[in-house]
């Protein structure tokens, strides 16, 4: 488990605390602390922690089109979720969306990084380039794609065409299923950056007198992946796949871009539907029903990292 | 620091390889770069043609005829006000990064080098944090708002941005403060230095580069924010660049040139940011969630 989490600045030799204040009473202790952590504090209780309590009050509250509180609810707002037909095809279209891009998003980084590992002129320059969709806004590097689709003036289409690969340009965007397709393809792309890099620092505690003393039995290449680097990139792995299980759920700007002007639910996934129901259908109670289940999916797989990555082991 | 010294091993160099590995490496290489380069050049091309060329068919690659002044012309279009979109990104993004940073420095400081009662429970609570984000909690997020009357304003984007970056930040720079032998502090307290200059003198000036690391990070969050600024802020000129620029979706014949003339002007900024610090990431930053 230790590998990656070695790498990291907190790797260094400890985060224990050097000392202890003075002669100082618990109590006083905390009263000493409170000046340096009180303003943390009331940014995480007042905009992070404050808004969760916000949203389980509302989804239990029988809010009005311009937000007026008429009242509790009890469970209606989620019985209206559990009422609203198209809701099963959005939560499978949601596992499918999590588990298609973390996955394919996996499976390149590994080549990737690989590749990024080893030896070769230009290599930094490739580095590079890797970044540019991290740093650049999903916004942004989506609407490129997408004006790229369009089957008239599209240069994707286009190049989709010369290449032979399809006869005559075709309206990716226009229909649920190849949009959704296309988000997928933009998903893993903007995540393929985090993800090599994490799965490079995992690479870099690889030992390489573990290497050499299998090349010197003869063990060939992908033998050696398999049975002796893929298993120390566990813990890398362990990091990179939880984060992106995490940002693929949350994802808005990419399926918002590429399937918002299709009409229907075809195209949707928990966190479209969420910002459906506030912005298109003003219905923030039972949005803030929606936001509670998906609240609750991110705390699972909160609870998953902290105890599969042990993040709390380093203080 | 350990990453740094991590990152310039460089065990591949005993790599004995034949030139032909090596060539294939490069083609591989040249194919991955060309594909991660791809939509942005498309994005840069594009953003130099006249509205009539950016919606013929079929398409060009290169402009025909290079329109440079479009970069100044894009500036203002009916669709969005884009001026005050591009100043609405940068004083949210630089407000919320200065705010972490004066609320994550002092934080991610005492908690390295001082043992206190609820030291566990709060470094708990920065984790936990650090793995949510806005686009959950923004229904809650829009009703607090609006009922504390500072509904769609760049303060309120300012306190969300700076309240779903902090941990990481907070989370950097306690590892690099960790780092710190507590021998120097000692020193110079032993020397007459109050807490707060042992911290400003002494230790700033060692965990820069955690610092650094944290303000990129925090700036380029920032930056790109879109979930939470989509719903908070109604007006248009309040809103960012990223919330802006989806207006141009779905109208007929869309000025994409303007469109990607200002992702260009969005995007290349933080890209080279983020590439000032790519050291670091090959160190691995596992400790954040970074995006």
């Amino acid at each position: 488990m230790s590998d990656v989490i070695q790498g990291t600045p907190a790797g260094t030799e400890a985060g224990t605390p050097r000392r202890r204040a003075a002669a100082g009473t618990r109590a006083g202790d905390l009263f000493a602390a409170l000046p340096w952590i009180a303003p943390a504090l009331v940014l995480i209780f007042g905009v992070v922690l404050f808004p969760a309590i916000v949203m389980f009050y509302n989804s239990t509250r029988d809010i009005s089109q311009s937000g007026i509180d008429r009242g509790p609810a009890g469970f209606d707002n989620y019985q209206t979720l559990l009422d609203f037909e198209p809701i099963w095809g959005v939560l499978a279209r949601t596992i499918i969306w999590v588990v298609a891009v973390v996955a394919i998003t996996v499976v390149l980084s590994l080549a990737l990084a690989q590749l990024l590992n080893t030896a070769f002129p230009g290599r930094q320059l490739v580095r590079l380039a890797v970044i540019i969709p991290w740093a650049a806004s999903v916004v942004m590097t989506t609407l490129v794609v997408y004006y790229g689709l369009d089957p008239f003036y599209g240069i994707i289409n286009q190049a989709l065409v010369d290449l032979g690969i399809i006869d005559t340009p075709y309206g990716w965007t226009k229909n649920a299923v190849s949009a959704f397709s296309w988000s997928i393809g933009i998903a893993v792309f903007v995540s393929l950056p985090f993800t090599t890099y994490t799965i490079l620092a995992g690479l870099q505690s690889v030992s390489a007198d573990v290497l050499e003393a299998a090349r010197m039995d003869g063990t060939g290449p992908v033998r050696t992946y398999f049975h002796i680097v893929l298993p120390q990139l566990r813990s890398a792995l362990a990091v990179a796949i939880l984060i992106n299980i995490i940002n693929v759920f949350n994802s808005l700007p990419i399926l918002k871009v590429m399937t918002g002007s299709i009409p229907g639910y075809d195209a949707d996934t928990v966190m479209t539907l969420i910002f459906k129901y506030i912005q298109t259908d003003h219905r923030i109670d039972v949005a803030s029903a929606l936001s509670v289940v998906s609240f609750a999916i991110v705390l699972v797989i909160v609870a998953i990292y902290v105890r599969v990555v042990k993040p709390m082991r380093e203080v | 620091m350990t990453t740094a010294s991590v990152t310039r091993k460089r065990r591949y160099t005993t790599d004995q390889v034949g030139a032909g590995t090596v060539a294939l490496r490069m083609i591989a290489g040249l194919v991955v770069l060309l594909i991660f380069v791809a939509p942005y050049l498309i994005m840069f091309f594009s953003s130099l043609k006249s509205k009539r060329e950016i919606l013929q068919v079929p398409p060009t690659f290169l402009p025909q005829e290079w329109h440079p002044e479009n970069y100044l012309t894009m500036w203002s279009t009916p669709e969005t006000p884009l001026v005050q979109n591009l100043i609405s990104t940068i004083i949210i993004a630089v407000f919320a990064t200065l705010l972490v940073l004066g609320v994550a420095l002092p934080a991610a400081y005492y908690t390295a080098r001082f043992r206190f009662p609820g030291r566990a429970i709060f470094l708990f609570l920065v984790i936990v944090t650090q793995m949510l984000q806005p686009a959950v909690l923004t229904s809650g997020l829009f009703r607090e708002f609006q009922f504390l009357g500072i509904s769609d304003t760049w303060f309120a984007m300012i306190l969300i941005n700076a309240a779903f970056n902090l941990s990481f930040a907070v989370w950097i720079m306690h590892s690099f403060f960790a780092g710190i032998p507590k021998e120097i502090d000692e020193a110079a307290q032993l020397d007459g230095a109050g807490r707060w200059s042992v911290l400003v003198r002494i230790n700033l000036p060692l965990v820069w580069p955690g610092i650094v690391t944290a303000i990129v990070f925090t700036f380029v969050s920032c930056w790109n924010e879109f979930a939470a600024s989509l719903v908070i802020l109604s007006t248009a000129g309040n809103q960012p660049l990223s919330v802006a620029l989806t207006k141009f979706v779905g109208q007929y014949a869309t000025s994409w040139q303007y469109v990607f003339g200002v992702s260009i002007v969005a995007i290349v900024p933080v890209v080279i940011l983020f590439m000032l610090i790519e050291k670091r990431l090959v160190g691995g930053l596992t400790a954040g969630s970074v995006k």
